[in-house]
């Protein structure tokens, strides 16, 4: 109801830009208030490539630490403790992150990035020189802000499969990797998919702190190192001072951004339901 | 993947069931367990990196002074936070009285009279997609309602909206959760002495369940007082004393969040203090809802 509510609200707010711009809104990359013509290329492909590259670091990350904390490796109550402490990280206000990502993430950042532009700027993803804000420490923070969505949802589908499949395993003489990547992993594998999109939503939808480390140029690069911008870090900064058809344009790319994160998190909805139904 | 064929040559040999270290499986297996054990510390480390730098930073700034006094102006020394701390009191309480019953109630109605039906499972799974909308669309959907209609433009009120509709998936979950954890024993216990169904819920099922909603109403509340986005132009904010509902209003993460990114040191100092305590509440309130919850079972 309420969720219905939401679609209808931003969509109505929407529809003088939509008759302005069209679908077309949607594949120009030009943003500019003073001209009052406004395309969101930038700012999806922004959205995307943030969240995307968010995932690849962060997936490898959460499922490895999901494996750890799943078997029994370390003591049931530190594993305890350490499932807790990640959790905990997903509780952390993301301005704070934010905040942290810009003294202490991008100081820290800034000679790896100039290395990466000195020695492979010859390849497109590094041809910009490094300005401080940009896509890249962005992708870091949403990295760090996904990876307990990750790792909880992980380590608890794998902690719900039955323990058959497991004792079948090791009883034909697997090892205990052997166990895990054939036999555990396949097994999980659609709750962890559920969780990851999950991930990818919040990602998508992340803002402060990737307001405030993307730099927020409305630009198209193919460069990480480059500033960027996402529908969501467009939103807060032009909002509260935007008037006439840019509110309408800005009510646009909401829309398209609530589409997106619909799109994503059904589809995680579904894959979840899927594995409780198999296993239940 | 190792090759693991070598290994059942002499597979029925009573030594094929010794420990070989040098083996390609054992090998694979301790590379592979180091490998997992790296990814935990790795998920670890940005934890203890910002609740270090927050403590750090911004310990040297909590004092009297950050709790009552505003804000100061840029280049000047002293000042406080007071005026934030007092409008995320008020926005937050503001959310919480429009979340908190919309939130149970409909609980009640999910968990108690309509239990399995086919509406029930659409409503959750609206809950649950609505559990994973970026705050930012909050903040534009009371922008659309609320601020450009002029119904209350910004103020303190919008802003609470915005962040009731980031709490009540919550309350609406773990309400639920609670309610389905009462033993159905108690309820036809109730039946059975002559109650109503209403009488059974208001006056049994709730308050047996009570502790539990409680922890998720906090946690809701801790998570809410973080949330940036959906105040940036909703509730604005302000450099004075929150002056009425109706008005612009200062909160503690906006503050966070503007004193972040101006060049003057007095201020960033003041964004590490206000990081601070909004960590503490956040850290504080998750750790006492899980020994809650441990005691519990």
């Amino acid at each position: 109801m309420l969720l219905a509510m939401i679609v209808l609200v931003v969509a109505i707010q929407a529809w003088p830009a939509f008759q302005t711009f069209g679908l077309g809104f949607v594949y120009q990359p030009v943003w500019n208030p003073v001209t009052d013509t406004y395309g969101a290329l930038s700012m999806i492909y922004g959205t995307l490539m943030s969240a995307l590259m968010a995932l690849l670091i962060a997936v490898p990350l959460g499922v490895g630490a999901a494996i750890f904390l799943s078997e029994n490796f370390i003591p049931l109550p530190i594993r305890k403790v350490l499932i807790f402490l990640i959790e905990l990280l997903a509780a952390i206000p993301s301005v704070v992150y934010g905040l942290w990502g810009i003294f202490v993430l991008i100081p820290l950042y800034r000679p790896w990035a100039s290395w990466l532009h000195v020695n492979f700027g010859w390849m497109p993803l590094f041809n910009t020189p490094p300005v401080g804000p940009g896509m890249l420490p962005a992708a870091l923070v949403l990295a760090i802000m996904i990876l307990p969505i990750i790792t909880a949802i992980s380590t608890d589908s794998l902690v719900a499969l039955p323990s058959d499949l497991r004792q079948a395993a090791l009883s034909v003489g697997a090892s205990r990797w052997r166990t895990i990547l054939t036999v555990l992993l396949p097994a999980a594998i659609s709750g962890i998919g559920g969780g990851v999109m999950l991930a990818l939503g919040r990602a998508m939808g992340e803002t402060m702190a990737v307001t405030m480390l993307i730099g927020n140029a409305n630009q198209l690069s193919v460069s990480v190192l480059a500033p960027a911008n996402t529908i969501a870090s467009l939103l807060a900064n032009q909002f509260a001072e935007s008037r006439g058809l840019q509110v309408s344009a800005l009510m646009y790319a909401a829309f398209v951004l609530i589409i997106m994160i619909l799109v994503v998190n059904i589809l995680a909805q579904m894959i979840v339901g899927k594995i409780r139904a198999k296993y239940q | 993947m190792p090759d693991d064929a070598t290994e059942s040559d002499n597979f029925f040999e009573p030594s094929s069931l010794d420990r070989r270290p040098g083996s390609a499986r054992f090998i694979f297996n301790l590379i592979m367990t180091v490998l997992a054990a790296l990814c935990t510390i790795l998920a670890i480390i940005p934890l203890v990196a910002v609740l270090f730098y927050v403590l750090f930073q911004g310990g040297q700034r909590i004092d009297i002074a950050l709790l009552t006094q505003l804000p100061p102006p840029p280049l000047a020394e002293g000042g406080g936070l007071g005026n934030a701390l007092l409008g995320t009191l008020i926005i937050v309480g503001i959310a919480t009285l429009i979340s908190v019953p919309c939130g149970i109630l409909a609980a009640v109605y999910l968990s108690e009279y309509a239990l399995g039906s086919q509406l029930t499972q659409t409503i959750q799974f609206a809950t649950n997609v609505l559990s994973g909308v970026p705050s930012i669309i909050a903040g534009v959907f009371v922008y659309g309602l609320l601020v450009v209609t002029g119904l209350t433009g910004y103020s303190a009120v919008a802003g609470g909206t915005a962040l009731s509709i980031l709490m009540i998936p919550t309350i609406i979950r773990t309400t639920d959760e609670a309610l389905q954890l009462v033993p159905q024993d108690v309820r036809f216990a109730a039946f059975g002495v002559g109650a109503t169904p209403s009488q059974c819920i208001i006056k049994i099922v709730l308050p047996a369940a009570l502790p539990s909603i409680i922890t998720g109403i906090v946690l809701a509340i801790a998570r809410a007082s973080g949330e940036t986005a959906p105040l940036i132009f909703t509730a604005l904010n302000s450099s004075f004393w929150p002056s009425g509902l109706f008005q612009p209003i200062a909160s503690l993460s906006v503050s966070v969040y503007n004193f972040a990114l101006v060049p003057f040191e007095n201020q960033q100092e003041l964004a590490w203090a206000g990081s601070l305590i909004l960590v503490l509440l956040v850290v504080i309130t998750s750790i006492v809802a899980r020994l809650v919850t441990l005691q519990k079972n």
